[in-house]
């Protein structure tokens, strides 16, 4: 067999395998909307464990971060730890936990419908919901690039980046519309604990041909020493500190995430997967960043638009493994992607075409409507990410800041029962507006005096301006509230637990 | 009893927020001394994982309910 066709056999059958998983998930599942988004609230601990760190397996996990800890050194773990080891597991607590509480009382399905429902407003509901949408849309796009560009990289070309991006479209589609949230959950947990064990697997491979970790390390030392020392010119305490914040805020407000936080069987699902959170984080990302920084000691030369773990696995492990590496990557990309579609499709429908468009949407029409709006959501994405229109990195971050604009306010509505509607849209609508300009306008450099001072730059000082966006939001929210009264409509208790 | 649940929550805020300003070890900053292969301050932030989830651990069976209003069940 040639080393092609292995290399696609592998690939493809894996996909297959996660899709039967699927089919079988949906076996057991009834076809109405509860069920296809929440798998009716009865996910156990390791599968919610693994489903949420599944979503955030994604293409920066095997290819953006150890590009990063080759080109930089490997000091995005510290990043990854602070950010969803330590911060995102008590954002779980302080936002998931929240959310999960209200939820079993109320019934939500999405975000958007529990803010539109506190404040009487079918418009902020809207309003949460687009703006999830267009952040959301970014990201999807990232998942596929990734796989174009793994494909690409692991058979030298034979296989164009569009087709490889397309494949992964295909089977996208292909799975959500046949297994809702049930099936996702399951085939991310077989997907997460795969793919925690090809890491190690490739990270003893790799170690064991270079004379393990001392081995591998002095070979760092002599290429690149400066790798070794805590921060760099690139990995600043203003980078640090601002990544980490702005992506694990941003991360509880990601449609698949923040839908988790509903979805739990019981309390103490929730609380197990806050204490296991750290460990899982650090089992992940310590080998994939750390191979990717020892491939600079090996002397691992990447071309121009691919990616180095495929590379440097091509050099030390057999075809098949590298093979299977690729593909339990890109199913995890499936994977982050399924959830995003899924949870974007119940944004969608819920928040927008229901309350909007057809109020009379029932049940079943309803799960399959879904279905539809997933499929088309997925082209397009896939068309635009056939431009290209950054590196994973730049897409990502992009994406998260946006996010993370409404994290703050959504904090402040859970536990302050005097947030008025005023000041949900004006904290909502001011962070966005600001991170908006900066986004897109572009960088304009005005004198003042003798000091040039920068406008619109993504960052100010080192400090990335979604920080800014975060703090206005939150000044905006609780500022106007206090200027405002609730309309006659707001319903502070429904945000109340417990001892009532 | 009421100042007693002050001290805890202060407790709490206070073991929290150390929690993630040390997640990075700040005082090696440009620190390149390894061990077994691995940098030093990757070593103390392997080690404080550990310690976060520990701390978790401890939160959930004590007061993780408490400042939700919900009685422990």
């Amino acid at each position: 067999m040639s080393e092609l066709s292995l290399q696609l056999l592998i690939v493809v059958g894996y996909l297959l395998l996660a899709l039967l998983v699927g089919l079988v998930a949906y076996r057991v599942s009834t076809n109405v909307a509860e069920d296809y988004y929440l798998a009716n609230r009865s996910i156990g601990t390791l599968v919610l464990l693994f489903t949420t760190f599944a979503t955030l397996l994604s293409a920066f996990t095997f290819f953006g971060g150890p590009n990063i800890a080759y080109a930089q050194g490997p000091e995005w773990i510290l990043v990854m730890g602070v950010m969803d080891g330590v911060l995102f597991a008590i954002l779980w607590y302080l936002i998931g936990y929240k959310q999960w509480l209200v939820g079993q009382k109320q019934g939500y399905v999405t975000l958007s419908e529990m803010l539109g429902d506190r404040f009487g407003s079918p418009r902020l509901r809207g309003l949460v919901a687009g703006i999830s949408l267009f952040w959301l849309f970014p990201y999807i796009m990232l998942q596929q690039m990734g796989a174009g560009e793994a494909l690409a990289g692991l058979t030298g070309g034979a296989i164009p980046y569009w087709a490889g991006a397309a494949l992964i479209t295909a089977f996208m589609i292909l799975y959500v519309v046949l297994a809702g949230m049930r099936g996702v959950a399951w085939t991310d947990t077989i997907q997460g604990l795969f793919m925690l064990s090809v890491v190690w697997i490739a990270v003893a491979w790799v170690l064991s041909a270079v004379g393990g970790p001392s081995g591998a390390t002095a070979a760092l030392g002599e290429s690149n020493p400066e790798f070794l020392a805590l921060g760099s010119q690139f990995y600043t305490p203003q980078y640090i500190i601002s990544t980490a914040v702005v992506i694990a805020f941003g991360v509880t407000m990601f449609p698949q995430i923040n839908q988790r936080f509903f979805v739990a069987g019981s309390s103490r699902v929730l609380k197990r997967s806050f204490v296991l959170w750290p460990v899982l984080v650090l089992l992940l990302f310590v080998p994939t960043f750390l191979l990717g920084t020892w491939a600079a000691g090996l002397g691992i030369q990447v071309p121009e638009g691919e990616n180095v773990l495929p590379v440097l696995l091509g050099e030390y492990t057999p075809v098949w493994f590298a093979a299977l590496v690729i593909a339990g990557a890109m199913a995890a990309m499936m994977s982050s992607s399924d959830s995003m579609l899924l949870s974007g499709s119940s944004y969608f429908i819920r928040d927008i075409y229901r309350p909007f468009i057809d109020p009379t949407l029932g049940e079943t029409r309803e799960a399959w409507l879904a279905r539809g709006g997933v499929a088309v959501f997925a082209t397009a994405t896939f068309i635009a990410s056939l431009s290209r229109p950054g590196t994973l990195i730049e897409v990502g971050n992009t994406a998260f800041g946006g996010f993370a604009q409404l994290t703050l306010p959504v904090m402040v509505a859970l536990y302050w029962q005097s947030t008025t509607r005023d000041g949900m849209v004006a904290g909502i609508v001011g962070s966005q507006l600001l991170y908006l300009s900066h986004v897109f306008v572009p960088t304009v450099t005005v004198e003042i005096g003798a000091t040039a001072l920068p406008l619109f730059a993504r960052t100010y000082g080192g400090w990335d301006v979604a920080l800014g966006g975060m703090a206005l939001g939150t000044l905006l929210t609780v500022g106007v509230s206090l200027l405002t009264t609730p309309a006659a409509d707001e319903k502070a208790s429904r945000f109340v637990v417990g001892a009532d | 009893m009421v100042m007693n649940a002050r001290i805890r929550t202060l407790g709490w805020l206070a073991t929290f927020s150390v929690l993630v300003v040390l997640s990075v070890p700040w005082f090696w900053w440009g620190d390149s001394r390894t061990a077994v292969g691995i940098p030093l301050w990757l070593w103390w932030h392997i080690g404080w994982m550990g310690l976060a989830t520990v701390v978790f651990y401890l939160f959930t069976r004590t007061d993780w309910d408490r400042y939700m209003g919900v009685e422990d069940v």
